[in-house]
């Protein structure tokens, strides 16, 4: 836990109203840095020292040291030197809605793995000082203890960030960080292959990879299509059943996972429960037997996946196709449960794993 | 509770539970028990499933024409699944009468000191990784463990109150130590937000992975417990005139209280740490019964047990079929139909007064 949290300043708790917010805004940035400054010089957080030492990690480390004042160029491999600069300000839209972004960000926070990814796929990787624990991709990911689930809007603000990226406007993230003048960026799950590269696209022109981005999301979607004509002609989709837990949650053919195996010419047996179930049903021992699938993936999200032996342990489930021919596919929980530019990789499982099943 | 009994020991003998009505309320169980057997999610018809029950006699052999996967859904899988929700709904609804009764509180439930608290932190502690545990058994035993734990410290913490309310201190006790427990729990998952899906769906109740094997867990503990609460019905009963009142007649309160909270407490936590928290079942289920079968502990915790399983059976039944072939969560399911199941049962015998 985060030092900080514990006494409120005004810096978060306090709600002006709407009116006053502009006058407001320059007095409190003001604050804001006083109270950075303030907690630098306690000492206090291991978090707070880390956070002046990250943004010079990765302007200096990565890529050639030849940008050393380096404020727009973007110096990146994939970007062509059309793209960055004459774009800004620019407006994208996200699940918050139009974003108004005013220079090309240059200390950029992500508390979501999947735009984490899809920020580095953009070749906006140099301008992210920090991300939430879970961004273990790519190698080198400037790692905190921050979280977009329950995001503390104060350890966010004293990295002093000009762009933040989520998933979801969790607790009021976006409004609290807005009353410090910090610009929020939502980008929730992904429903469909499309709505991961339309991503991909927007996270581009936020962070002035515009044409990177899109030539990026492009790639992935020719990538995807070579895969998917690897996949055997079937007369129907192959039957399976993805387990992320053992209490029999899995997914359906209408989640995001489910698009990308669908690509595979797969279908989730849990398809027929219905949309009231949802997109991540649990099934009982007894369906996935009556369905009697003929592939099970396995991503567990704690890494605890049951071996081939435990699943014939259980009951009746010897008997499975899938078990007694050895279709048990083991999927990295962390490529299965994010909607970034790793779903080629997801969907490269995904035909390879079946690849002899006709 | 609307008109107040008569105090059932002042009568000279105590109150008779006639055998016929212990037969129909086996017979309730036995029907539901069979109903939850019939149905699921692979329709198997209700012959063939009658043909491979009876293949498992011994000494009878039937060709039930069932194959593959399928040759196992009936015995392996559906049987075990029905079986233990008969023995959990019956150890909760007995557990909550007898807590009922030795609380002398219409508000007695099962989790009442703090099992559930305890079960699910000590979940927690294993789904977390906070303690180093692996194999399909941790969280079951870690469950186990916690929830008898809590009972135990809320025992030791709460049993010295005042003479005049000799249960409040242990309800309070029970109040303070659930809300530490939940505390840490909440603290725990903040920090591990991928285990919080993990631990909420062990939480909600789980018979979709039972097996024969979670009955054999629980089973002796369920035969202790309700044999004993069952045993204590008649001195329960004589607690309902007062402490004073019921130490004249021969019956050691404070005994009979650690007696009874011991044995429905062993086996509320056997019964959590096999399916996980079931709510309902142990506070309705007695009060159905009372309203059926008048304020005799002796009559409420024999059929409380018949009542409980039956109960348990069907609305397992309505988890697995509803939505299949996904599942509801036990919990849900036991309050949206028991809630109105009790009203109604409420009413009418409220109306024929």
């Amino acid at each position: 836990m985060n030092p900080e949290t514990t006494p409120p300043t005004p810096l978060v708790s306090r709600r002006r109203p709407p009116r006053a917010r502009s006058q407001a805004r320059h007095g409190r940035r003001r604050f804001a840095v006083a109270a950075l400054a303030i907690t630098l010089l306690a000492g206090c957080a291991s978090n707070a020292t880390a956070s002046t030492t990250t943004p010079a990690a990765p302007t200096s480390s990565p890529s050639s040291s030849t940008s050393t004042s380096t404020p727009a160029a973007p110096t990146t491999t994939a970007a062509p030197t059309t793209s960055a600069p004459a774009a800004f300000p620019v407006t994208v839209t996200g699940a918050n809605g139009r974003v108004t972004i005013a220079a090309r960000p240059q200390r950029i926070v992500s508390l979501s793995a999947s735009l984490t990814e899809m920020l580095y796929a953009a070749g906006a990787g140099e301008q992210v000082v920090a991300v939430d624990k879970y961004s273990n991709y790519p190698a080198g990911t400037p790692l905190t203890d921050l979280s977009g689930f329950k995001p503390n809007v104060e350890s966010i603000a004293a990295l002093t960030p000009d762009l933040v990226v989520v998933s979801g406007d969790r607790d009021g993230v976006v409004a609290a960080l807005d009353a410090v003048g910090i610009t929020t960026l939502v980008l929730p799950s992904a429903k469909s292959v499309d709505d991961a590269l339309d991503q991909l696209a927007t996270i581009g022109a936020a962070t002035g990879h515009a044409d990177a981005a899109t030539a990026a999301a492009a790639s992935i979607r020719t990538r995807l299509a070579t895969i998917a004509d690897r996949a055997p002609e079937r007369r129907a989709p192959l039957p399976y059943y993805l387990e992320l837990a053992d209490d029999g949650r899995t997914v359906t053919s209408a989640t995001f996972i489910g698009n990308v195996l669908a690509l595979a010419g797969l279908a989730s047996i849990a398809d027929t429960a219905g949309a009231a179930a949802g997109g991540y049903p649990q099934l009982s021992s007894e369906a996935v037997l009556a369905a009697d699938p003929a592939v099970i993936f396995l991503a567990y999200s704690n890494g605890k996946n049951p071996s081939a032996a435990d699943l014939a342990a259980r009951p009746g489930w010897n008997e499975l196709q899938a078990v007694r021919n050895g279709n048990v596919v083991v999927l990295d929980p962390d490529v299965a449960s994010r909607w970034g530019p790793r779903l080629v990789d997801l969907l490269t499982a995904a035909v390879d794993g079946t690849a002899t099943i006709t | 509770m609307t008109a107040p009994a008569p105090p059932i020991a002042a009568r000279r003998h105590p109150v008779r539970l006639p055998l016929a009505w212990i037969l129909g309320a086996g017979a309730f169980t036995l029907a539901a028990g069979t109903v939850a057997v019939l149905f699921g999610p692979a329709s198997i018809p209700a012959g063939q499933v009658l043909r491979a029950l009876l293949d498992q006699l011994p000494g009878v052999n039937v060709d039930h024409g069932l194959h593959g996967p399928l040759a196992a859904v009936v015995t392996e899988v559906r049987l075990p699944r029905v079986v233990l929700a008969g023995i959990v709904g019956a150890v909760l609804a007995t557990a909550g009468g007898a807590y009922q009764a030795t609380f002398g509180n219409p508000l007695g439930d099962p989790y009442l000191l703090g099992v559930a608290a305890g079960a699910g932190l000590g979940v927690t502690l294993v789904l977390t990784g906070y303690i180093a545990a692996s194999g399909g058994l941790a969280a079951t035993a870690a469950a186990f463990v916690g929830a008898g734990a809590a009972v135990v410290v809320v025992y030791a913490l709460g049993r010295d109150g005042d003479e005049a309310r000799p249960t409040a201190s242990l309800i309070l006790a029970g109040i303070a130590v659930a809300a530490l427990c939940s505390a840490v729990q909440a603290f725990l998952l903040q920090r591990d937000d991928q285990a919080v899906r993990e631990v909420y769906s062990w939480l909600l109740g789980r018979f979709n992975v039972a097996g024969w094997r979670q009955v054999r867990l629980v089973a002796p503990f369920a035969a202790v417990s309700i044999g004993v609460t069952v045993a204590a019905g008649r001195r329960l009963d004589v607690l309902t005139l007062g402490d004073d009142e019921a130490s004249a007649l021969g019956v050691d309160p404070r005994r009979t209280r650690r007696l009874v909270i011991g044995a429905a407490t062993l086996g509320t936590a056997a019964a959590v740490a096999v399916s996980g928290l079931i709510g309902f079942v142990g506070i309705i289920v007695p009060h159905a019964v009372r309203l059926l079968a008048g304020p005799s502990y002796r009559r409420i915790l024999v059929l409380s047990a018949f009542g409980g399983a039956g109960f348990l059976c069907l609305a397992d039944l309505a988890a697995r079929s509803v939505l299949a072939p996904a599942e509801i969560p036990i919990g849900v399911v036991t309050a949206f139909v028991g809630a109105p199941m009790f009203l109604v049962i409420m009413r009418t015998r409220s109306a024929r007064r």
